[in-house]
């Protein structure tokens, strides 16, 4: 069952001199009940701001966002109410993400308060239980959260997220600013939660290898467009768009040789004047004359390393 | 790859360094040969910059003390030199860049003026002269139309030209070590490439040695010629990057190669580190890394194991093998 599907979803910004800068373009793109999408792209690509539209934290400024079939793009803000119940986010710094001046009880429990679910005694019970989901030791709830190390005040946050027992969980560069050991421990604790609660999270992060990890597909944003999707194996073990197969040699992996590696050229180009055609033409390796003024739509494409066609925004592969 | 150096350019000897009565660095030995390319690794806390900062003597003293140890840097004794001397040898003997360049360039002077002033700081040389060998470093360092790019602030350079600038700052004085400070921890992998192949070229072309202090381990193991493995203040392990990576000994290092992502197949559950890294000033007796440590045995609660063994020495009383 479908849970979530976005169509032509837009964002753009105001820019400097009159420009407009377009954060996210026409993206479309669905989540399935109880899938791990993963969003991954490099800094600037659009993948957070396609994070908050889509659970409209900021507004789009054109598309549909549809959440079990129901149109929510253009509903206002008491309409939205009982679909944020069902649609939650954490972050990348769990300190910025939760008020020093409050205890984790008060934390979690917010979200009850503010939906009006339950007493103070249902509240309480069910801290207790939220505390132990996410593996933080009981009387946690009476501690604030600079008693807490960073993996931890990601549990916390965690917790306040699934308080709601959302159907849709946005998780935002959420274990990048981890140390590695205490990265998988959160990693693991996703995965947990994601199977026991048949949760269908949107997992957004620059990093690779955490992506791949993690999701059932994965779907890979350049200059506010998605490039390439599919399953998660197909992108990783035959990326078809040359800007995947970038990002995945560039990354420094132990005990895998350096040798043969696509380096790019140059960085991202200026949002606010992206080039015209495929926006990667300017650092791509296999460019084309018709690459600089024809953009390619993101379609099945037959690839010829593979049988089964891939999904992606290139002019190298034939349409499918 | 050498195991032992010669006469090292740098080395580091029983280093330790507290605040108050807490160390933050214990006992920390170290040796850089020229054109060698050393990676220090370890999460945060575990005083890997602390001990970049040292060899330059930039610590705030106090509240840091130098406990005991010594530093040298080829014939000099780093901690017996005067703040005077020091600067003399800050940026022409030694250079190093950070993580985030924006805050290491003056937001109010354009890329020429800063890279002047540090030339005409220690080259007696004309302006004329100076601008000249700006705009070459800038080449040198790929940012293209260096000449106009000296009258460019560094708001109008992205964060990977800025990381340039920072290197060929570093480069102005051809010094014969640099110290990078996670360089590529605020960079997108596709730049985080371009810039250390950059400085992987520059060591080769030029023999200045570079001690790379990073969290990542992908990147030690691709342009390191030798690691050493930091943890609650402490090395733990040293070897040849190749066989540090095909063969972890100390038990730390072996968890924390495990544990990342790239070492597992998709969907499995990652076998996670428990608990989190001490901080400095309530770090466990015996090994630091004990209460986390799944193969435990009767000395390691108790009693500090010594750091042993030629050319891969490990601090652990139960090493993998």
């Amino acid at each position: 069952m479908t849970l979530l599907e976005i169509e032509n979803l837009s964002k753009t910004y105001p820019g400097a001199h009159g420009t407009t800068v377009k954060a996210v373009s026409e993206v479309s793109l669905s989540v399935e009940a109880g899938e791990v999408l993963g969003i991954v792209g490099e800094s600037g690509c659009g993948k957070s701001t396609l994070g908050r539209a889509l659970l409209r934290l900021i507004e789009p400024s054109g598309g549909d966002i549809r959440f079990e079939g129901k149109s929510i793009a253009g509903l206002s803000r008491r309409q939205l109410k009982p679909f944020r119940r069902d649609m939650q986010i954490i972050f990348q710094d769990p300190f910025g993400a939760l008020n020093p001046r409050h205890k984790v009880g008060a934390i979690i429990s917010e979200p009850l308060k503010v939906h009006k679910i339950g007493n103070t005694a249902s509240r309480a019970a069910r801290i207790a239980e939220l505390l132990a989901l996410v593996g933080l030791p009981e009387g946690s709830a009476e501690r604030y959260p600079h008693e807490f190390s960073g993996g931890q005040r990601q549990r916390i946050a965690i917790a306040r997220a699934l308080a709601l027992e959302p159907k849709l969980l946005v998780a935002d560069e959420a274990v990048s600013a981890l140390d590695v050991s205490i990265q998988s421990q959160i990693i693991n604790l996703i995965a947990e939660l994601q199977e026991k609660l048949a949760l269908s999270i949107i997992f957004i992060s620059h990093d690779l290898s955490v992506i791949r990890h993690v999701s059932d597909r994965i779907a890979v944003m350049y200059l506010g467009r998605i490039v390439e999707i599919g399953p998660s194996e197909d992108v990783m073990e035959t990326p078809a768009h040359p800007y995947t197969q970038a990002l995945l040699s560039a990354i420094p992996r132990p005990n895998v040789p350096r040798a043969e590696r696509v380096v790019l050229k140059g960085e991202l180009p200026d949002p606010a004047n992206p080039p015209l055609g495929c926006a990667f033409h300017t650092r791509c390796p296999s460019a084309m004359p018709h690459c600089t003024t024809e953009r390619p739509a993101l379609v099945a494409r037959k690839i010829a390393a593979c049988a089964k066609p891939a999904t992606t925004a290139c002019h190298l592969y034939e349409v499918a | 790859m050498t195991d032992t150096i010669a006469a090292p350019l740098l080395s580091i000897d029983n280093l330790t360094i507290s605040v108050g009565s807490s160390a933050i660095v214990e006992d920390v030995s170290l040796q850089i040969g020229a054109g060698e390319m050393l990676g220090l690794v370890g999460e945060s806390g575990c005083g890997k910059s602390v001990t970049a900062l040292s060899i330059m003597r930039l610590l705030p003293e106090p509240p840091m003390q130098y406990r005991s140890g010594t530093i040298r840097l080829g014939e000099l004794d780093m901690l017996a030199l005067s703040e005077k001397q020091l600067r003399a040898i800050r940026g022409e003997d030694v250079a190093m860049i950070f993580q985030e360049p924006m805050t290491s360039l003056n937001p109010v002077l354009s890329i020429g003026d800063q890279l002047r002033e540090m030339i005409l700081l220690h080259r007696k040389v004309s302006n004329q002269e100076a601008s000249t060998r700006a705009a070459q470093l800038l080449d040198r360092v790929g940012i293209p139309s260096a000449r106009t790019a000296l009258d460019r602030y560094p708001h109008q350079l992205s964060g990977g030209q800025r990381q340039r600038v920072m290197i060929a700052m570093a480069l102005a004085c051809d010094p014969r070590l640099l110290i990078a400070d996670e360089p590529t921890t605020a960079l997108d992998v596709t730049v985080q490439a371009q810039i250390l192949d950059l400085i992987d070229d520059l060591r080769r072309e030029t023999g200045m040695a570079v001690l790379l202090i990073t969290h990542d381990l992908g990147v030690v193991s691709q342009y390191c010629d030798r690691v050493a493995v930091m943890y609650g203040g402490r090395i733990v392990e040293q070897a040849a990057a190749a066989e540090l990576f095909a063969n972890p000994r100390h038990r730390y290092t072996e968890a924390l190669l495990a544990t990342i992502p790239a070492s597992n197949p998709p969907g499995t559950r990652l076998p996670a580190i428990s608990g989190t890294v001490p901080p400095p000033g309530n770090r466990p007796a015996g090994c630091s890394f004990h209460p986390r440590c799944h193969a435990v045995i009767e000395p390691c609660t108790t009693t500090l194991p010594r750091l042993e063994g030629i050319p891969h020495a490990t601090r652990c009383w139960n090493p993998a093998s």
